[in-house]
């Protein structure tokens, strides 16, 4: 009651709060990316990530990419024929999905799917003592669980992003060709003449810091959660809305870096 | 020889361990016992440096224990945890040789098959639990599993945190046996942190009652009994009336 009377110290408390908060993450993301440096490592937990991470978020990234391709070239078709510029779609459906709708939303989805999933993991191996068991096995939790699962991600969801890319030029080519009376030749040919290499090349970048960004998030909300299935539950929630957020916070960052003039 | 000193530690306003001192002389089974809260857990996980004690000093042969390398220092250690803190993900087998297949102590895959296999049969389990996981275990399996797992690397101590929590009478009954047991063969150094008086009991060569963050009585399990010590007695005869309030 005080502190709704005194509204700058409400302000104060919180912005302090959040700011301790980011400086956690920030030692948290130095800590792992030390461990880079310094053995030993655990290549069987990192093979295991990348299958986790990687491979099993293919179908839900293809899928995305595919009905986005399709959107946005229905999309681009409906706004480039009000001023006669309907042959725009096929490059402009890449160039979206390359630098822009591929790495997002493909990010956006790999957060719902991976750090909900690490959070719960390593939350829950919070909460059963499996982290304290891991230390007295001698085993740095920080090498044996953040690394291997930040390292596949870094790694593994620009390889999604560039599969994706692929599926969504294929989305918008399906949809141009059999609902846009394109001719396949044509489609493709536009697709690529238009494409430049910088294009697909940022896209993957984005697509490595989200990656980072998703594990990160997942592991710090993880090994901070509170106790019990609530705590685990709180910990799953912060770690999804907090790499959503950054997600595209970071987007803007990166694309401002690589396209502004 | 484990000695605490003045150890103190609180989270936010809770004061869980008000200056704690304590000595466990090498070779014996302490039990230190308490009520639900009083800080049981955190003094033996500031001994294994899991939670940093505000002050005071812990020593282990003399030795600071804050001070040196880590991982030596832990690999003198076996640890069953409460809830067994299985490892999900790995069958048995690795959980139980996790320490063997890793690290400073890390030997052939075989080897520490064969290892973890022995270690299992030691704590009454027969070699084909060795490829289930955890998940599929009872709860009195799953902590003979932690208790082979604390086992494995032959430690010279060995804690022993609420060891039968959970289980029936006679699963209870088999567990402080087996760790009377194997304390005994392998001459390690024992920490328990229980409220079951039959496992203080069945396990103890020394008693410590810690209260209020603090160690009140502390001595050899045949005077248990005839202490005259308030906290004790209200204790370990489960009486509401006496010096320990019974709603905290």
């Amino acid at each position: 009651m005080r502190l709704l009377l005194h509204p700058l110290a409400l302000l104060g408390r919180n912005v302090l709060a959040a700011l301790a908060v980011v400086g956690r993450i920030a030692l948290f993301a130095l800590e792992t990316v030390s461990h880079l440096f310094r053995p030993p490592f655990y290549a069987r937990e990192f093979g295991h990530a990348v299958m986790q991470i990687g491979w099993l978020s293919l179908p839900v990234v293809g899928m995305t990419a595919l009905f986005t391709g399709g959107a946005l070239a229905l999309q681009i078709y409906a706004g480039g024929s009000r001023f006669n510029a309907e042959t725009v779609v096929p490059s402009i459906v890449a160039i979206g999905l390359t630098r822009e709708l591929g790495p997002v939303l493909g990010g956006l989805m790999v957060a719902a799917r991976v750090a909900s999933s690490i959070a719960a993991e390593v939350g829950t191996m919070k909460v059963t003592e499996q982290i304290d068991a891991l230390v007295t096995l001698s085993t740095n939790p920080m090498k044996y669980l953040t690394l291997p699962r930040v390292l596949a991600a870094t790694l593994s969801v620009p390889v999604l992003v560039g599969v994706g890319d692929v599926i969504g030029i294929m989305g918008g080519f399906l949809v141009g060709v059999g609902r846009l009376d394109f001719g396949a030749g044509t489609y493709l040919h536009n697709t690529l003449d238009f494409l430049e290499a910088w294009d697909v090349i940022s896209g993957l970048v984005k697509g490595a810091a989200f990656g980072f960004i998703v594990a990160l998030m997942g592991c710090y909300f993880g090994m901070h959660s509170g106790r019990g299935a609530q705590g685990v539950g709180r910990a799953t929630k912060a770690a999804v809305v907090a790499s959503s957020v950054l997600i595209l916070a970071a987007n803007y960052l990166l694309t401002e870096l690589f396209f502004s003039a | 020889m484990i000695e605490l000193s003045d150890v103190h530690k609180a989270f936010g306003s809770n004061r869980v361990l008000r200056g704690v001192n304590l000595r466990v002389e090498t070779g014996t089974s302490m039990v230190i016992i308490g009520g639900s809260g009083t800080g049981k857990s955190v003094a033996i996980k500031c001994i294994l440096g899991l939670v940093q004690p505000d002050s005071g000093t812990i020593t282990l042969d003399g030795r600071d224990v804050t001070k040196g390398d880590r991982d030596a220092f832990l690999a003198r250690f076996g640890m069953l945890f409460q809830g067994g803190a299985l490892f999900d993900s790995l069958p048995v087998w690795q959980n139980v040789a996790f320490r063997l297949l890793r690290g400073s102590l890390k030997r052939p895959k075989d080897e520490a098959r064969e290892i973890a296999i022995e270690k299992l049969r030691r704590v009454g389990l027969t070699a084909e639990a060795a490829d289930k996981f955890p998940a599929e275990l009872s709860g009195g399996m799953q902590k003979r599993v932690g208790l082979a797992r604390a086992i494995a690397a032959d430690p010279e101590i060995i804690f022993f945190d609420e060891p039968t929590t959970g289980l029936d009478p006679i699963m209870s009954g088999v567990i402080n046996d087996l760790i009377r047991e194997i304390v005994e063969e392998m001459g390690a150094t024992a920490i328990t942190i229980t409220h079951d008086m039959t496992s203080v009991r069945a396990i103890a060569d020394q008693i410590a009652m810690l209260h209020d963050g603090a160690i009140k009585w502390t001595g050899p399990v045949d005077r248990m009994d005839d202490s005259g010590d308030p906290y004790l007695d209200q204790f370990i005869n489960g009486r509401a009336e006496g010096p320990i309030a019974a709603v905290r």
